[in-house]
């Protein structure tokens, strides 16, 4: 049985939870399609940021969205020791390939088991005045726990797409994706500019973190989930295209509660694994790839 | 020399099978058969593993999908008509290779890390299908009732472990194989550089393809009998992660580049994870295996046998 209501609430649930996943995929993209670094590791970073969201919100009652702006400068600086260790083990020795991505992956194990005996196998979750609550537009009821992270998601699109295109520094990062010996030969340093733009995409991840436990409990291992969708979302938003990565979560986030809403909610996480394996087999560059 | 070489290693092969009938006659603890068994699995995993990842050097990440779609099948067919252990096998192999077929398929023809994600991105999916899929348990799992007797084993548990044992000697022989032939150099002329084995006209795609069916019907072979050992299956283990780690980390100890790391690996990995598990707890046995997974990949990339090779050839040259 089709109903309009349902449809309508669908697809605003679907553009809501977009704009989160576009958080969540900004600093993939900045690494993996400008930097050329495979970070199999940004969701267990993510799911890190969750967990200290969850820690001072519990225990100091820090908002969560202020508590993922303090903690982005740490991860800041940890993104920058993890690019340092993978640029002079393997980017130097042209390992990159095989052993950087185990390299990542073994992160991404650890993260994810240090939490586990850190904080328990237990779903956390966090307070706000915000969370639980919902405003009507005439019949369509909105929760402003996938609201507010829509309008944060939003906002962190358009800072680094303005940052990557407006700034100087940003013009240099997209230059060392294009042709780092280019950028070499102009007296810069790609790999100090790598450091510094792969730091700013792990410190997104302390935000995304946060957003994703307002939406809803997290546990450790919940970044799995994750995974294939981020890189659905990098792949087909064209790899290293900030808009083209926030189009393309809209997108996934739509197709997702589309089959939500009318198939069930177990199938949802086969959607952006197909649209992956599509986008791989027909237009591996994405939509807005060059 | 050369078929002497061969003939060699099928006597070391089948006096390791003979003497793993022969402990099932003489030993009685049945924990032993237990963690024996899945040790050996391992081998079977981080050998299969190797033969994509060690020779060809395109990752994968998707160890439990094909280890549990072998399993699944195996559970899928127990319901149907409960076939005999070989047909097991076979059909576990089978479902997994053609899943490698079509995985490297789509995508090997790119740069190997959209492999790698695929293949990330595999297990969840294949989990969440055997989640809803009722007919095989389902997200609450089901149980599966072992046969009763096998003839020349006192019970079943022992008669799996000599399978197991079997399928170990076997996958490493597959890899020797490999390794020794012009197959194997292809693989590593691939991983070597790519563009220029093709230039040399070493058949890229047909060898990757090749590389990725062998490695996931090997990892469905081994997930075969899984249910039987298990007793109960649901998704959440047999889709484990740790399969994916700990296949990754065992070449990676012992060394990718020949059929001997993996193996080593497997067995001091796989029987300190045991130990482990019994003496500390399940989450301490996961940060050994993921300290010493990045650990092996940063400090000692070539592994304990390339350790042992720098270590020897540093003997020799101080000797000279």
């Amino acid at each position: 049985m089709f109903s309009f209501e349902l449809f309508i609430n669908a697809l605003v649930a679907g553009l809501l939870l977009g704009g989160f996943y576009a958080a969540f995929s900004l600093g993939l993209s900045l690494s993996f399609g400008l930097l050329d670094v495979v970070n199999i590791a940004h969701p267990a970073f993510i799911i890190f940021g969750s967990y200290l969201t969850f820690y001072v919100n519990e225990n100091f009652g820090v908002d969560p969205i202020l508590a993922g702006l303090l903690f982005a400068v740490p991860f800041y600086f940890l993104g920058v020791a993890v690019y340092r260790i993978y640029y002079n083990v393997f980017e130097k020795t042209g390992a990159e390939s095989l052993r950087g991505l185990v390299f990542f992956f073994g992160i991404f194990f650890l993260i994810e088991v240090l939490l586990i005996i850190t904080f328990g196998v237990d779903y956390r979750l966090v307070r706000a005045p915000y969370i639980g609550k919902t405003f009507h537009i005439g019949s369509l009821g909105v929760a402003w726990r996938l609201f507010v992270p829509f309008l944060v998601g939003t906002a962190l699109t358009i800072g680094l797409y303005q940052f990557l295109s407006k700034t100087f520094f940003g013009k240099a990062v997209m230059g060392v994706a294009q042709d780092s010996l280019a950028v070499r030969l102009m007296g810069a340093d790609p790999i100090r500019i790598k450091t510094i733009a792969f730091g700013i995409g792990i410190a997104t991840a302390t935000l995304a973190g946060s957003l994703l436990i307002i939406i809803g409990p997290v546990e450790p291992a919940i970044g799995r989930e994750y995974i294939g969708r981020v890189f659905a979302i990098t792949v087909l938003g064209g790899l290293g295209s900030m808009s083209g990565v926030f189009l393309a979560a809209l997108i996934i986030g739509v197709a997702e509660s589309f089959t939500a809403s009318f198939i069930g909610p177990s199938w949802a996480l086969a959607v952006s694994f197909g649209i992956l394996l599509i986008c791989l087999a027909v237009r591996p560059a994405g939509l807005f790839g060059r | 020399m050369k078929s002497k070489g061969h003939l060699l290693h099928i006597a070391v092969a089948l006096a390791v099978v003979l003497v793993a009938f022969l402990i099932t006659n003489s030993m009685e603890n049945r924990y032993y058969y237990k963690a024996s068994y899945v040790v050996l699995q391992y081998v079977v995993l981080a050998t299969a593993w190797n033969i994509l990842g060690g020779y060809t050097g395109y990752v994968n990440f998707g160890t439990a999908a094909f280890f549990a779609m072998g399993s699944y099948t195996a559970v899928a067919l127990i319901k149907l008509w409960k076939p005999p252990l070989y047909v097991l096998l076979v059909a576990g192999g089978a479902v997994s290779g053609l899943l490698g077929l079509g995985i490297g398929y789509l995508t090997l023809r790119l740069r190997g890390v959209f492999f790698s994600i695929a293949t990330l991105a595999l297990a969840v999916v294949l989990q969440m299908f055997m989640t809803n899929w009722e007919f095989v348990g389902g997200g609450a799992g089901t149980a599966i009732l072992k046969p009763r007797s096998v003839p020349f084993f006192s019970n079943y548990d022992e008669f799996l472990f000599f399978v197991m044992a079997s399928l170990a000697v076997a996958a490493v022989f597959v890899a020797w194989l490999i390794e020794n032939s012009w197959v194997g150099r292809g693989m590593a002329a691939i991983r070597d550089n790519e563009e220029a084995a093709e230039c040399m006209g070493v058949p890229i795609l047909k060898l990757k393809l090749f590389a990725t069916t062998v490695s996931g019907a090997m990892m469905g072979i081994a997930g075969a009998p899984f249910s039987y050992f298990v007793v109960f299956i649901e998704p959440s283990s047999a889709f484990h992660l740790d399969y994916a780690v700990n296949s990754l980390a065992m070449p990676m100890v012992g060394g990718t580049t020949t059929w001997l790391g993996p193996l080593i690996g497997a067995v001091l990995v796989g029987t300190a994870q045991q130990i482990a598990t019994v003496t500390l707890s399940a989450e301490m046995n996961l940060l050994i295996v993921g300290s010493l997974l990045v650990g092996f990949v940063v400090f000692a990339p070539e592994g304990l046998v390339g350790l042992f090779r720098k270590l020897r050839g540093r003997a020799m040259g101080r000797s000279a």
